[in-house]
């Protein structure tokens, strides 16, 4: 069942909350050689399902009432650890809940736990991994229910992966360059990220400040549609980047008509590098649409590949700020053995941050530095706005722009191990969206070689509804959505 | 980016100061000023001083992830008052900016700061060094986030610190380097002291540390280019900022004439020994690599909202002086005394109103009541003489009824609360000055019978014998006669 | 746009990283890999742009938020430093700070 049949079914109390989360706890515990959690409290979670069921009982209850969702462990929670997936925030204890965690809470939600996510949410694999799974007492890679060799994607693997497996009806990602969009076509699930300063980043573990947002994944568009609605809205006390414009309900243009929809379909999503049994599967998708009575038109986004450095640059210099913030100081790991404050410092951040994350630590903090700061990172930011103009003279042609999610399927575990650059050159699809913070989707549009292709659908600034219309429609004529993997 | 170089701003036509030892003295300003909002500048925590260790830090003050900054509405008001009352422009956008660098007191491993645009451009300062009316220069002034304190007292090889001041909000107030001379520096810092209090943006306690000075300080012959400067850094006294200019002039001259070229350095004063003193060095301290922090959008500043401040805005000290003088005739500096603080020009406009004299009123109040507010450690607002006893007194000294002498006494009355009116002070003491002229011509007749020598030592040309005479009649009227009427009668009476 | 063994050493510093010699070496070869591909962004023609800091900012004007003045934050210390590695009568410790 999904988010809306669960809430439903709760609602009409065909089932109880506590069945339901007890349900996804065994589910959870039965899978754990995915790693895709990394925090679990059964009471935590079976006490609020006890408190939703009391509210139904009651007739009070809210649009989620008793719906388990997980938490990518990026979001702070005040009654579960909080990782962030590092070494360096091993036992921190948050003394709030994320907005988006508060909002859900507020909606009814039970917390299923938290999500593991690539170190700081940076990466395309979720193998960049620093803490334990659930189950283990090492960090472990997170597993693809697919295909258990391979990656789910990233940084949002733990949540498209419990979306997969049933292990959880709903999750929480967060998505800076597609970090919802790419697993969510590697595992064959429904994610969005909507448009930039719609969810509150308060309570969300900063990477890149300029690009991070928080978005639903889950098994359709309906649900996404649904978790979407709670998680959004005005934060003004908490989140000066977040916008003003009054909560919606993301469902209200759900089944509308696709008759006359525009779908643009950039030339440059198209290319060489795509694998054929992706570009086939979009192509099948695309063609679906046109049944739905959409008509396809040629567009184009000309600095596509420039979106890679440009991407790379910007959250790279972000993100070595936002990281300074560890230093053993106040919260979090601290080296054991050090010589003085400074050495202090090194050491901790040595032992505390895995190789990625120093990686693009070194590399922000280069594109800002004396003398580089003008020809990189003010030159990304100038390219970045060429790309969102693109996007706007495109958006003159079409209604919504369709391509894939990722140039492949999932690659193998390891697969791109020691080569960073292959892992962000497989990003092309996803970036150009994140850095014009445009509303982007990845909804399942068929298969390649028995693993998941998703469709992307990006959408103009706000135009969630409209996206979420066009994935219901396509999903209510299609059953990619419903597949599980075997053994699920 | 490069840190702004202020010292380099134009410099040609300035006047040379006082040179010291035959060294010209080149000094700029930068100063922070806790502005006195109740909440942080991007936290609603509290600002108030003295609470107990990181008991008004909360999670964004102390950077915990996933934390934001929110901008405080009352320090940009703050800002927008001071650029009004120093003449400068207050940007219509300005950005803020992260300072990246590490340090136990600053949570988040940067401060927020304005680099490129801040808030308040331009502007100055004016104040009088002795009688020389003097003008310093602004460059800029802009809005950032104090940091938390170190303790080290009580820890052995280890600091304490205390995050409760992160996120105070501060106005860094930065001068061209203006200033000729430490007299005048120290002048500079009291005016810009006195404006901050008087519009009501910062406290002002220094104790607290609500208004700190950075001095950056140079010397070099006339005609040579700028030498290098050292800043001093964190001068929280009027007095101490004295001592430890002129220690690091000397100390520069000293270097300079040993042959050794001036490094440039951040220096503290250490006030027990009276000297500066270098900091340890921090590698690559200088790059900050500023950019404009992705957590806070531009800050717009409508004209409308200048000029519902500017409606709100105060008489500012310098224009209020200028009308004393002009409207009551007062000298430059007893009108510069009587607008040190908003208390104290109301009082005096208080006595005024309720009928008193300027310039009488005036002299008391710069004169015997300063002296005894400074000597009782006592506000203005404390003072138990009101403005409109003051008033009465000063009225009862131009009409006649008391002398000046006797004025005293009744003032001193009033003081201590031996009494509340002046009238029942005055006749509760018999010092109404005698008005009898009959009565008083008697006694001028007796003391003139009686002081025939005096009488013609006066004539034959002594001033002293008419003096004596003036006494005499003084003594037998028991100090109840009025002098001035004295003096006319003699003079009437001896041609 | 190459980057030297120099420039990592500098850098590290800067972020507080310390790098062991082959974790140095790993680096700068895999920075530099990144660099290449940065060469074409730096060779736009940006004249006349202005950086794009707010997404959004690309068709609305955004400015900043401002709160009003007051005091909402009550005193959260013992929640605040539960995962405090080093407190001491409500004070952060941490090695002398020498200036």
């Amino acid at each position: 069942m999904g988010v809306a049949g669960l809430a439903a079914a709760l609602r009409e109390r065909k089932i109880s909350a506590v069945e339901a989360a007890a349900h996804h706890l065994a589910r959870i515990r039965s899978h754990q050689a995915l790693g895709a959690f990394v925090a679990l409290d059964d009471e935590l979670t079976l006490a609020q399902a006890r408190a939703a069921d009391a509210r139904i009982a009651a007739g009070s209850a809210a649009p989620l009432e008793g719906v388990p969702i997980a938490h990518k462990d990026i979001f702070v929670t005040a009654d579960l650890p909080t990782t962030a997936g590092s070494r360096i925030l091993a036992g921190y204890r948050s003394p709030f809940d994320a907005t988006v965690v508060r909002k859900l809470a507020e909606a009814g939600a039970v917390t299923l736990g938290k999500l593991s996510c690539d170190e700081f949410a940076m990466g395309s694999a979720n193998e960049n991994v620093a803490v334990p799974a659930l189950g283990f007492d090492h960090p472990v890679p997170v597993r693809n229910p697919w295909d258990s060799e391979r990656i789910p994607g990233g940084s949002s693997g733990g949540s498209a992966v419990a979306v997969a497996a049933g292990l959880a009806p709903g999750a929480t990602g967060t998505d800076t360059g597609g970090s919802i969009r790419q697993p969510a076509s590697f595992c064959g699930v429904t994610g969005i990220k909507p448009t930039y300063g719609r969810a509150s980043r308060y309570g969300m573990v900063a990477f890149a400040s300029s690009l991070d947002q928080a978005g639903p994944m889950a098994r359709s568009a309906e649900d996404c549609a649904l978790l979407l609605s709670a998680m959004c809205g005005p934060d003004p006390e908490r989140d000066s980047t977040s916008l003003a414009r009054p909560a919606e309900d993301f469902s209200r243009q759900l089944a509308g008509s696709l008759d006359g929809l525009r779908i643009g379909v950039p030339k440059e999503f198209f290319g060489a590098g795509v694998a054929p049994g992706v570009r086939a599967a979009v192509e099948g998708a695309l063609a679906e649409y046109e049944k739905l009575g959409a008509r396809r038109v040629e567009i184009t986004l000309p600095r596509t590949e420039l979106s890679i450095p440009v991407y790379y640059i910007i959250a790279a210099a972000e993100a070595s700020s936002n990281l300074s913030r560890f230093d053993g100081v106040k919260f979090g790991h601290r080296a054991k053995h050090y010589r003085d404050l400074a050495d202090m410092y090194a050491q901790t951040r040595e032992e505390g941050f895995g190789d990625e994350v120093k990686r693009r630590i070194m590399i922000g903090t280069y594109v800002l530095s004396h003398g580089y700061y003008d020809a990189y990172y003010l030159q990304a930011q100038k390219v970045r706005r060429m790309i969102a103009d693109d996007f706007q003279q495109a958006f003159a042609q079409c209604d919504l722009i369709a391509g894939p999610a990722a140039p492949s399927v999932a690659w193998k575990l390891g697969e791109h191990g020691g080569d960073p650059v292959a892992d962000y050159l497989a990003d092309i699809f996803t970036l150009p969206a994140s850095l014009a913070g445009l509303p982007g989707m990845s909804v399942p549009a068929g298969f390649d070689a028995g693993l998941p292709v998703g469709l992307q659908l990006i959408g103009n600034y706000f135009a969630e509804a409209k996206l979420l219309n066009a994935a219901h429609a396509f999903q209510q004529a299609t059953d990619w959505h419903r597949r599980w993997p075997a053994g699920f | 980016m490069s840190e702004i170089n202020t010292f380099e701003a134009a410099q040609s036509g300035r006047p040379t100061g006082p040179l010291v030892r035959g060294y010209e003295v080149i000094i700029g300003f930068e100063t922070h000023a806790q502005l006195s909002t109740v909440s942080k500048i991007f936290s609603r925590a509290s600002t108030a001083f003295g609470a107990e260790p990181n008991t008004q830090a909360c999670a964004v003050d102390l950077a915990l992830p996933g934390t934001l900054p929110v901008m405080n509405k009352g320090a940009v008001e703050r800002a927008i008052r001071l650029g009004l009352a120093l003449g400068s422009t207050i940007a219509p956008r300005s950005v803020f900016a992260r300072k990246n660098y590490f340090y136990p007191d600053l949570p988040k491993g940067y401060q927020i700061s304005q680099f490129e645009i801040p808030v308040v451009q331009g502007g100055s300062v004016s104040f009088f060094v002795g009688d020389e009316p003097k003008t310093v220069r602004l460059v800029r002034a802009h809005l950032e986030e104090d940091a938390g304190k170190s303790l080290h007292e009580d820890f052995v090889g280890q600091s304490g610190i205390d995050l409760n001041r992160a996120g105070t909000p501060l106005l860094e107030i930065v001068t061209e380097p203006d200033m000729r001379s430490t007299a005048e520096a120290v002048a500079y810092a009291r005016e810009l002291h006195k404006i901050v209090t008087w519009i009501g943006i910062c406290d002002g306690n220094m104790q607290e540390g609500s208004f700190r000075c950075d001095a950056n300080v140079s010397v070099r012959r006339p005609g040579d280019k700028l030498g290098t400067r050292r800043e001093i850094k964190n001068l929280n006294s009027f007095k101490f900022m004295q001592q430890a200019i002129d220690y690091e002039i000397r100390w520069q001259i000293e270097e300079i004439e040993d042959g050794r070229a001036i490094q440039q350095a951040t220096v503290l004063f250490d006030p027990d020994s009276g000297e500066t003193r270098a900091m340890r060095t921090k590698e690559d301290a200088a790059d900050y690599r500023y950019f404009p922090d992705p957590d806070l959008p531009p800050l717009a500043i409508a004209a409308e909202w200048i000029e519902r401040v500017r409606a709100e805005m105060p008489e500012l000290p310098r224009a209020m002086a200028e009308r004393y003088v002009r409207e009551h005739g007062l000298s430059d500096y007893d009108a510069a005394q009587l607008t040190q603080s908003p208390a104290l020009a109301a009082y005096f406009q208080g006595a005024v109103a309720a009928g008193a004299n300027a310039k009488l009123a005036s002299n008391w109040i710069t004169g015997e009541i300063a002296r005894r507010l400074n000597q009782q450690d006592l506000a203005i607002t404390e003072a138990p003489v009101t403005a409109s006893q003051l008033a009465r007194l000063v009225a009862r000294i131009g009409d006649g009824t008391i002398s000046n002498n006797a004025a005293r006494q009744v003032f001193d009355a009033l003081w201590t609360g031996e009494g509340q009116d002046v009238d029942a002070v005055i006749e509760a003491k018999g010092l109404k000055q005698m008005s009898d002229s009959g009565a008083l011509e008697k006694i001028v007749d007796g003391v003139l019978a009686t002081n025939q020598r005096n009488i013609d030592e006066y004539r034959a040309g002594k001033e002293k014998a008419f003096n004596a005479l003036v006494g005499q009649v003084m003594k037998a009227s028991q100090g109840k006669a009025n002098p001035a009427q004295v003096n006319a009668l003699l003079k009437a009476k001896l041609g | 746009m190459s980057l030297t063994s120099t420039d990592i050493a500098r850098i590290a510093s800067l972020a507080r990283l310390q790098l062991a010699p082959d974790e140095s070496e790993r680096m700068l070869g895999q920075i530099n890999g990144f660099f290449e591909l940065v060469e074409r962004m730096r060779a736009v023609d940006t004249a006349g742009v202005e950086p794009l800091a707010h997404p959004v900012a690309a068709i609305e004007d955004i400015t900043l938020r401002l709160a009003e003045d007051v005091v909402t934050e009550p005193d959260n210390r013992e929640a605040n430093q539960r995962s405090a590695p080093a407190v001491e009568n409500g004070l952060f410790l941490v090695p002398k700070v020498i200036e």
